[in-house]
Order: structure tokens, then sequence, then C-alpha cells
């Protein structure tokens, strides 16, 4: 709640093991919000977010980003002076008052740095990898965000409309991006407007208008769901 | 053998670099500190205190007193925390007034007749000190922790997100840097023996401020440009003795348009760096 208004009421969502769950809606409908719900940037009024099964709502957001929930951002937000592997040293640096924190990572956590030779190879970032990230193409800056957000090893990963404004073959490399992912263990909740991309995709989906959950199911159903088609319809998205 | 004026000029450099530093090192996390003359003045009359008056050896009264600044540091970094920007720098300029207006109101060190009995150190004790930081900040640079503070820098929510520690990382560079300072200040007490509340106040603060942003806000090697600039420039342009203010800022306005990040920053020194760790 924010002020006297609702931004989210009685939202409930679930995502299960290498799930990929997908939350569309019209703009302003309170997408990015649950986001910062989950992540903890906001605190609920009501309402808990717990991570398998444990709750995680009071924690501060970088403890919940430590706890296996990561995320990328709908206006990108890098690390403008830092190279792209700076970005993903930097998610996955030693915690805790360790000496170690002192020394390079090359020598701090030689696991870290041999894994984010991985991730860029994976992401194919290897390129790039001593650029800073400012001065990259968008669509680049969009892989170094989700390689930043799964260098962290997350277990669920949030990805805010994570193919806005990109090609249809950009699109594509994504979205095998995310089976790629999901495959290797992880589970995905992700925001986007895309609706072809959304639903060849998930395997679920939840759909929310003025901060509330007015349909969930499965793409199929979704799809053809009157109510659905109202909400985007009025709203003329 | 240095000429006795010489020796000063370099003395002064020495000092101004650590102030420098002291500043460097919470701008690397992104906040502006203008009150860091008032860390130096913590350490300068603490350091004097316990050498004239408890007769300890000027190395451990150093230690102790940045210790102490460092708490203080640490004290001023809480409440920073919830502010951001011009707000955080009015109110650190505020904190470096209050530490002023404290030394000229306490009487027991000597108020505003300030405080003397120190005994004069040596050039080499001096930049043994601003050597040993120094290298301390650049060997720091290349750690993980500093890719930390670049990261908050950078964007602190997105470091949180990413399971960065910002509160620790930002109270922490002001704790680190109030104990440098203080360093700077007990060794400017013992470099001129006579100390007094205006040596501590708001000019030299922002004297900090101006050596790392000419000399490069990016890289704590800008803070020794920095400081070389603002102590010989004035001594091999004479005439400059009185324009001063106005001359360096002039240049910090032209380098604020010209070249933001200062006379050094990083990319001069990645031709050295290829092929190490990031």
């Amino acid at each position: 709640m924010f002020g006297g208004i609702h931004a989210l009421s009685n939202i409930s969502l679930d995502v299960l093991p290498r799930q990929i769950v997908g939350i569309i809606g019209p703009n302003g409908a309170g997408k990015t919000t649950t986001f910062n719900v989950i992540t903890g940037a906001y605190r609920p009024s009501m309402g808990e977010v717990r991570l398998d099964g444990k709750a995680v709502t009071t924690q501060p957001p970088h403890l919940i980003a430590r706890a296996g929930i990561s995320r990328t951002f709908q206006n990108i937000r890098l690390f403008g002076d830092m190279t792209v592997r700076e970005h993903l040293l930097v998610a996955q640096a030693h915690r805790g008052f360790s000496p170690r924190r002192l020394l390079p990572t090359r020598w701090a956590d030689p696991e870290a740095f041999r894994r984010t030779e991985e991730i860029l190879e994976f992401l194919k970032l290897g390129d790039v990898k001593g650029r800073i990230a400012r001065s990259l193409p968008y669509g680049v800056q969009r892989r170094v965000e989700i390689a930043r957000a799964i260098s962290a090893r997350p277990r669920l990963l949030l990805l805010d409309e994570p193919v806005a404004g990109m090609s249809h073959n950009e699109a594509d490399d994504i979205r095998g991006l995310i089976l790629k992912l999901r495959a290797g263990g992880l589970s995905i909740l992700l925001i986007e407007h895309d609706m072809s991309f959304v639903m060849n995709l998930c395997d679920y989906l939840y759909v929310l208008d003025f901060g509330v959950m007015i349909a969930q199911g499965r793409p199929e159903e979704i799809r053809t769901n009157p109510t659905v088609l109202d909400a985007y319809l009025g709203h003329g998205t | 053998m240095m000429s006795t004026y010489y020796a000063g000029l370099l003395a002064d450099v020495g000092i101004l670099l650590l102030g420098a530093l002291s500043v460097y090192i919470i701008l690397a996390t992104g906040q502006l500190s203008l009150g860091n003359a008032g860390f130096m003045g913590i350490g300068a009359y603490l350091t004097s205190y316990l050498t004239v008056t408890k007769e300890l050896p000027l190395t451990v009264a150093l230690v102790i007193a940045a210790a102490a600044s460092g708490a203080v540091g640490v004290m001023v970094g809480f409440p920073a925390l919830r502010l951001k920007g011009i707000y955080l720098a009015m109110a650190t300029l505020g904190f470096g007034e209050m530490v002023r207006s404290f030394f000229l109101n306490f009487d027991l060190m000597g108020g505003a007749g300030g405080f003397r009995g120190m005994h004069h150190v040596s050039l080499g004790y001096i930049w043994t000190w601003a050597a040993a930081i120094s290298l301390s900040v650049a060997v720091l640079e290349h750690s993980q922790i500093w890719l930390e503070l670049r990261a908050v820098r950078d964007d602190e929510t997105a470091a949180a997100l990413a399971g960065l520690d910002t509160t620790t990382i930002k109270v922490g560079s002001f704790g680190f840097a109030a104990a440098v300072a203080a360093i700077a200040g007990g060794l400017f007490a013992h470099h001129h023996v006579y100390i007094e509340p205006g040596n501590f106040g708001f000019e030299r603060s922002i004297d900090f401020v101006l050596a790392v942003i000419l000399g490069g806000s990016t890289i704590g090697a800008g803070a020794l440009v920095g400081s070389l600039l603002l102590v010989m420039l004035p001594e091999y342009l004479r005439f400059l003795a009185e324009w001063r203010f106005t001359v360096f800022g002039a240049l910090l306005i032209a380098m604020l348009l010209v070249r933001r990040q200062g006379i050094l920053d990083r990319s001069l020194f990645s031709v050295s760096r290829l092929g190490r760790s990031a």
C-alpha cells in the first residue's frame, strides 16, 4: 500500500522448481511492484514471501538476494563504470568479514573467477568482457544484466521485461537462453508485454490488472479468457 | 640535503595527500563528504593530547587517534545512509563545522588560543605514513571489496539486489576515511607543532575535495597528483598567492567541464593491467 492506494491486493502466486511462470497485464497493473515486494525492495503491508517454505518477507534486499532470488530490471540497471566481467565478479563476491575480500577475486575466490568465465561463454559475452557496461549496445546490456543475475547462483530468477525493445531474432535467443537456464535447474518468473513470447515460453501465467489478480492458468486458457481480453482491450494496450 | 622550506612543502603534500585520500575513500562509494577536516581535527587534537599530556610515543598516539576517529566516522556514516547528494554534502559540512566549533570552545586544549607543545617530526616520518597508506589504498583498489564499493557507487539499489551489504560498505568507508584523515591531523599537529581550531575548518575540507576532483576522482593516485598540484602550483606561480581561491575555483570549473574525472583516471592505467584480473 502506498499512502492509501492499494498497489497490490490479494496477490498470490507460486513458482515451482524448474517452472517458467509469467506475469502479464496492462501497464501500471502492478507487475514490477510484485517483483519489488518479492526482492525486498518494498515491504508489503500484508502477506508473505516464502522461498522454499521459509519466510523472507522482512529481510533486507541483499539477504534475499543471497538466499537465492535474483532479478533483472525493466530499465536496465548496470554498474555504468564497471566492466562486464566485474559485474559478474561482484555479484559473487565473498560475503562476511573475511580478510579474503581484501584480495583480488582471482586469488580470493578462484571458483568464482572460473564460474565467471563460464557464464561469459554461456551468454556469448566473451568478446565484451573487458568493456565498460555503459559503452555496450542495448541487446548486449540486457544479456549482461541476465549474466549478473545468474552469476549469484539464484534458485529463482526474476526477469522484468527481458525482451523489451528487441528484434524477433534477439527475443528468440533470449527464449532459448531461458529454456537452457530452466534445464540447468533454475525457476523463472518473468514479466513481459510481448504476448507471443510469453505464450510460447511460460508453463503458467498470472494476469494482473489494477493491482489485482484477474486470472491465472496455462497459456492456452489465458489466451481465450474473456476477462483478460477485456482488461487489455479496455486499456488499449 | 633539502632546504627546510622545501621540506615543509613536501610535508604539506604528504598531509594533504592523506586528507585527499580520506575524501576519495568515501567518494568511491558515491558519497561526497565536505567535512573530513573534522576527522582531521579530531586526530590532531587527540594525538597531541596523547603525546604532550600522556607522553605516549607518536606512533602509538596516531594509531589510537585513528581508531577513535574511525569510530566517530562510523557514527557519522549511519545517519549519512539516509541522505543523498547535496543533502549528504550539507550534513557532512555541518559535521565539520561542529567539530571545529567544539574545539573552539574546548578550553582544556586551548580553545581559540590553540594548543602547542608537540614535538617536531621529520619529513621521513610523515612520508612513511603517507606512503604506507597510499600503497594500502592502491592495493585495496584491486580487491573484491573495492569492486563492491564501485558497484554501490554506480547503482546502490542494483548492488543491494545483487547481494551486496550496502550499509556496511557505506558506513565502513566513512570509518576507514575518518581514520586516514585522523592520521593526517596527527602528522599536521607534529609538523607545525601548534594547532588551532581554524586549521580544521571548511577550507581544509574543501582542499581535500579539490585535490581529489582535480587530481582524479576515480583512482587513488589522483589524490597524489591533486595534492602536488595544490601545494606546488602556488609556489611556482607566486603571484597566485593572493588569488589562490580564484584560480583554483576556475581550475575546478574548467576541469569539471573538460574532463570530469580529473587528471588521472583508470583507463590511463589499463595498459599496465592487461591480463590482470578485474
